[in-house]
């Protein structure tokens, strides 16, 4: 049996609504459609009554399943592309992130952001926007990379009482297959090792994660090792397991797909140089989109996000000094 | 009498007028409305003496409808009040001492500080604490609603408070067609008190009145004086009803004037002189009086009394408040998550 990253989320939704009553899954198309990316197919007709249609109002979804998780439910929310959250922002970051902080009673809400580019998309079905929710107290921020991760860490979400904005990318929806569910998982918060090395550490996030590795394997023809660190969430950010690898290395490339000004690339480099400068043998170096919004077509596109040839030729500069 | 006719159970009572049930929903509002309007009053003088940090938001002159749609509703019930349902508010179960704790920034209060004046509420006590986002409060109440039907609770209602300035929002027209796509027994009360601040009702909206609107999302429309207790009163309790034996949201507008300016800091001269001397512009609390008085519920002097009374629970409430702890920014924990887990170091 082999399974995609999108078949993951699919049979991750499906076992928190089978082990908790209290999940529901709200937005639109997520009924007997199954959802645009079909993340909900057959969902609807499993768990009767409680995989609902919404209408095209992101700012009443959210607010409804803030509501629904004040009353005790384990609401999971369905963006039918990250994009469109922000017609649903201010219901994400002014009503469910503060909610705890002013009341004590928790919001256990998942807002899943099918985000990221694929060729093709254009500039409002490509949007990677971890980086403005990351920026509000109160929210947890996911961003899996792995089959295994997409599946644990958003039954993970459901179970956590705060809001969670879960990033799934929709480039590894059909491109990353495994084997198997995993049965266990490494806790939120903490980051992982995707590959071990000792001349420059790559932290990257999501889909960033994959063209590391291919860098990691291209420039270690090269004779260069290269550690790859996998986020997993950017909201916590696991400074300790980087600052961990850049005291191996001597060296940090942060990339993300998100756009350039301020942003996860620029926090961790942030973190890095304030609090661990003595680690770095050269200045820590980011890469990220270019600023503008995600151009449609796919030579504009290629361009646009760091790919493994970019961030190839960025390790390589930094491996020089 | 008059403390039992205070008490919640009388919204479990049938109201009919002219029977002596409705004389004591009538009485009880009536001393809610006295008791908002000596509460709102003695903060508008602490704001002036300097002794509340940030601002004063008054209910004058919405107090008949905020009661009234308090009233209407029921132990379980859900309401999510604006910044002028200080009647609303106490009358649904807060309490004068948590507005002045709230006012006051007391470390005992439901909000400990965080938060100030009317942005306070116990939502596992149905009391929705509002963000100042208008609008944003309706979907909230709908998805409270979505859940007691999923767990098979029947019989709720949710009240939502809005101005008219809110109906030109996105969020006010999502949450009332997701309503009434859901059939939910939302309560959205709109106090139309011709100013979002400062701007004019003509540059607000463009239909006749705003009750049009229900039939444009299929759902029922009222219309109310919202200067008249009685009328407040009648139309609210129909329209909770009408939503708790299922026939889907109910938008109630009323017309009122608010009798203030938009908070404490605001003299309000934009309001136009003819709207106050005309029938919008009457004072509710007085309204309410004379129709006390004149189907002889209450003589002067037990009004008389009701104020004295009441002007010394507002005393008590604001006095205990003074006394207690303001916030310790070092026993603050300086987080925002729940899980502890998940929370950031905050060097």
């Amino acid at each position: 049996m082999s399974l995609t990253y999108l078949e993951a989320i699919r049979e991750a939704q499906a076992r928190a609504l089978r082990d908790d009553p209290r999940v529901i899954i709200y937005g639109q198309d997520v009924g007997a459609f199954g959802g645009a990316f079909k993340a909900t197919k057959n969902l609807a007709g499993e768990f009767p009554g409680r995989v609902m249609d919404a209408p095209i109002s992101e700012d009443a979804i959210v607010g409804a399943a803030i509501g629904a998780a004040i009353e005790g439910m384990r609401p999971i929310v369905e963006m039918q592309f990250a994009d469109f959250s922000t017609v649903g922002f201010n219901q994400i970051v002014n009503q469910a992130a503060t909610l705890f902080w002013r009341t004590q009673v928790p919001c256990p809400i998942t807002v899943r952001l099918p985000f990221g580019g694929t060729s093709g998309s254009g500039p409002f079905h490509s949007q990677s926007l971890e980086t403005i929710y990351a920026h509000y107290p109160g929210l947890v921020v996911m961003t899996p990379a792995t089959v295994e991760d997409a599946y644990s860490m958003l039954l993970e979400a459901v179970a956590i009482d705060d809001p969670v904005i879960f990033c799934e990318h929709k480039y590894l929806y059909y491109h990353l297959k495994a084997d198997k569910l995993p049965t266990e998982a490494v806790p939120t918060g903490k980051a992982r090792i995707a590959r071990a090395g000792r001349d420059l550490t790559i932290v990257a996030y999501s889909a960033m994660v994959h063209e590391a590795l291919a860098v990691a394997e291209e420039l270690k023809t090269e004779g260069h090792e290269i550690e790859v660190v996998d986020l997993r969430s950017v909201k916590p950010l696991d400074t300790d397991t980087v600052m961990a690898s850049v005291a191996r290395t001597g060296r940090l490339l942060c990339v993300g797909e998100s756009w350039p000004w301020g942003g996860v690339t620029a926090e961790v480099v942030a973190r890095v140089a304030t609090e661990g400068f003595a680690l770095l043998d050269a200045p820590p170096m980011r890469l990220n989109a270019k600023d503008t919004p995600v151009p449609y077509h796919p030579n504009l596109w290629a361009a646009h996000r760091p790919t493994a040839r970019s961030i190839a030729a960025a390790a390589r500069k930094l491996l020089r000094q | 009498m008059v403390q039992a006719a205070d008490s919640v159970a009388v919204r479990f009572r049938p109201v009919a007028a002219g029977t002596a049930v409705f004389s004591e929903l009538c009485t009880s509002a009536f001393r809610w409305m006295l008791l908002a309007r000596l509460l709102d009053e003695k903060f508008a003088s602490l704001y002036r003496a300097g002794k509340i940090h940030g601002g004063v938001f008054l209910g004058r002159g919405q107090e008949a409808l905020s009661v009234a749609t308090a009233l209407a509703l029921r132990p379980g019930d859900v309401f999510a009040p604006l910044i002028r349902d200080a009647a609303g508010r106490l009358a649904f179960g807060d309490t004068a001492l948590d507005a002045a704790r709230t006012y006051l920034g007391s470390a005992l209060g439901p909000m400990r500080g965080r938060d100030g004046n009317v942005h306070r509420g116990k939502p596992r006590e149905g009391l929705l604490p509002m963000i100042s986002h208008l609008g944003a409060m309706i979907s909230v109440v709908n998805g409270i609603l979505l859940a007691r039907r999923l767990k098979g609770i029947q019989g709720t209602v949710g009240a939502a408070s809005i101005g008219e300035g809110a109906t030109s929002t996105g969020a006010f027209h999502e949450a009332l067609n997701q309503a009434a796509i859901e059939k939910l027994p939302l309560v959205l009360v709109v106090a139309n008190n011709h100013y979002a601040y400062s701007t004019p009702t003509s540059r607000q909206f463009a239909c006749d009145s705003l009750v049009d609107k229900a039939a444009g999302y299929g759902v029922a429309g009222h219309r109310v004086d919202g200067t008249d207790l009685e009328a407040c009163l009648k139309t609210l309790q129909h329209a909770a009803d009408q939503a708790r034996a299922g026939r889907g949201p109910q938008l109630v507008v009323a017309k009122l004037l608010r009798l203030c300016g938009h908070g404490e800091h605001d003299d309000a001269g934009y309001i136009d002189p003819k709207l106050k001397t005309s029938p919008v512009g009457r004072d509710c609390l007085k309204v309410a009086e004379e129709f006390l008085l004149q189907q002889r519920w209450a003589d002067a002097a037990t009004i008389a009394a009701w104020r004295k009374e009441k002007t010394h629970e507002v005393e008590e409430a604001v006095t205990a408040a003074q006394r207690e702890p303001t916030p310790d920014p070092y026993e603050e924990d300086w987080t925002a998550l729940s899980s502890g887990q998940l929370r950031e170091g905050n060097e």
